[in-house]
């Protein structure tokens, strides 16, 4: 009784924080609807039909993609080997001081978004894919070092601690005790980072950042609504088919 | 053991076809190089140098003058407030969606087994319709709705109404069909409406998880909606945009640490929420 008691006033507290939001932002939703602005509404949306497929702009929407899967690409494969050797540091392999230290950096690279990342990058690299690459990157080393420092400190120790008391060095121990035990795990969650960054690299051009995103952003600001239109369903595409694939994949794999 | 075997013992076998390996994914990635323009130098030429240098100078400290910490406020409850009405919106597209689009309420197959032909011809749109939605990120529909609605919060509540009811429709649909379908059966063959059974079969067992997913998705909301000021919805990301165009060091590095708080506070929400209701 106590329980749906409170349970009903958690209840009630949602509710009113929903109707406090949208007093708050005052959203003008009759207006919204009001005839005139329906018809202007209709229009814009009426102009993105039929989408642009002249052969020309259609070689430059497939440039646009393969450039953001290049972005998504490279980001990633930096984030990994900068994520690679971060986690050594995070797992505590150097001392207890490196490892509090590099914590605290993963975690600042990680909760920073990556939008945040491509426009301080577009400052320090210029427009172009080379500023959506680095975003990529800084933000999803952030992510993977922590994953691989995760897997570092949960594989077992033996095999390594095996090949320190039969003699070996320190490197070798880790590159044949270790690595083999952590790496189908490191690849798995590289791999479905990829996945999510070919998602953000598609979008990262919003802020200059190349790829589909900027096209899109410069075709609406443009007015080329039908151009538009094709850049989304390129997008819209290009998610399904990795979706698609990474299913696939996943259940080939197990 | 004599020393000649111990010598060979320290080659490794398979060390050829791994240096291979790397070998080709390099060819792989050099055109993924071209294409993405990598030039590390550019980041250390002189301009661009000084440009960052000085953006980096100016963010420390943190700007704190009342004047922008009011600022910062009114935009830390927008954002807040953008994610929990488009949720609400979207809550009232995804819960009739979802309905339509799971197979647990279908009447025809309680006797043949699988659903009629005219129950999968509505019901396939619908999934189609899902899947778009959800499909499109929630950015380009804020960057559409900002051209068409104009700049400000409305863009950002319309843009995560539509993606959201596009994931939260289709979780909810499998929810439903993930529980113990008895009841629902049961309920359905006895003569109750499709809606009734739904309410006393399917939702008793399901609320705990819908709820959980739901409070998972208005955290991701805020995130979201952060982000989305960046094409001009209104909000923190708003500022953060603004305020870089400007060069404020010291705002930006506010913005972002308020950012943080807020995802943290966002995070904390929704855990205490579930222990409460889920």
């Amino acid at each position: 009784m106590k329980q749906s008691l409170s349970a009903a006033l958690w209840l009630l507290a949602i509710v009113a924080a929903v109707v406090a939001s949208f007093a708050y932002l005052q959203l003008d939703f009759a207006s919204l609807f009001s005839t005139d602005s329906r018809a202007q509404m209709l229009d814009y949306a009426g102009s993105f039909f039929p989408p642009n497929t002249s052969a020309g702009w259609l070689s430059k929407l497939w440039q646009g993609t393969l450039e953001t899967l290049a972005i998504s690409a490279i980001g990633t494969l930096l984030a990994a080997f900068f994520g690679a050797l971060f986690s050594l540091l995070a797992a505590g392999r150097l001392g207890n001081m490196a490892k509090a230290l590099c914590r605290l950096l993963l975690n600042a690279l990680r909760s920073v978004p990556e939008l945040v990342w491509a426009a301080l990058m577009v400052l320090a690299a210029g427009l172009g894919p080379f500023a959506g690459t680095l975003a990529i990157a800084l933000h999803t080393t952030g992510v993977l070092g922590r994953l691989f420092a995760e897997a570092l400190e949960n594989t077992p120790p033996e095999p390594a601690n095996a090949l320190r008391a039969a003699g070996a060095s320190a490197t070798t121990a880790f590159l044949y005790g270790t690595l083999p035990g952590v790496i189908p795990q490191w690849l798995a969650y590289t791999l479905y980072r990829w996945e999510n960054n070919i998602r953000m690299a598609a979008v990262l051009g919003f802020v200059g950042a190349g790829g589909l995103g900027q096209m899109l952003h410069v075709t609406l600001s443009l007015f080329q609504q039908s151009k538009a239109m094709s850049v989304i369903l390129a997008m819209l595409a290009m998610v399904l088919l990795v979706d698609a694939l990474s299913g696939w994949l996943r259940a080939r794999l197990g | 053991m004599p020393v000649t075997a111990t010598r060979a013992h320290w080659h490794d076998p398979a060390a050829t076809p791994r240096a291979l390996l790397t070998l080709a994914l390099l060819l792989v990635l050099w055109p993924g190089l071209q294409l993405t323009e990598f030039r590390p130098q550019i980041l250390f030429n002189a301009q661009n140098r000084e440009v960052m240098g000085r953006f980096l100078a100016g963010f420390w400290p943190p700007d704190t003058s009342a004047e922008f910490l009011l600022m910062l406020g009114r935009a830390t409850l927008e954002t807040l407030a953008m994610a929990t009405a488009g949720l609400a919106l979207a809550l009232l597209l995804a819960i009739p969606l979802s309905l339509i689009a799971t197979r647990t309420l279908s009447i025809s197959a309680l006797f043949s087994g699988r659903p009629s032909r005219t129950g999968r011809l509505l019901r396939y749109p619908v999934r189609f319709v899902l899947i778009v939605l959800r499909s499109i990120p929630e950015i380009v529909w804020a960057l559409l709705f900002v051209r068409a609605v104009g700049l400000g919060p409305t863009a950002g509540v319309l843009a995560i109404a539509i993606t959201y009811s596009g994931m939260l429709g289709k979780v909810y649909a499998e929810i439903y069909e993930s529980v113990d379908p008895q009841p629902a059966r049961a309920l359905l063959q006895s003569g109750s409406s499709r809606l009734a059974a739904f309410l006393y079969g399917v939702l008793p067992n399901a609320a705990q998880e819908l709820t959980s997913y739901t409070l998972y998705r208005w955290e991701c909301a805020v995130r979201a909606s952060v982000i989305m000021g960046f094409v001009g919805a209104g909000g923190l990301g708003q500022m953060i945009d603004l305020s870089m165009r400007m060069f404020a060091g010291g705002e930006v590095v506010s913005i972002l640490l308020t950012f943080l708080l807020l995802v943290l506070l966002a995070d904390q929400i929704s855990q205490q929420l579930r222990k409460r209701l889920a």
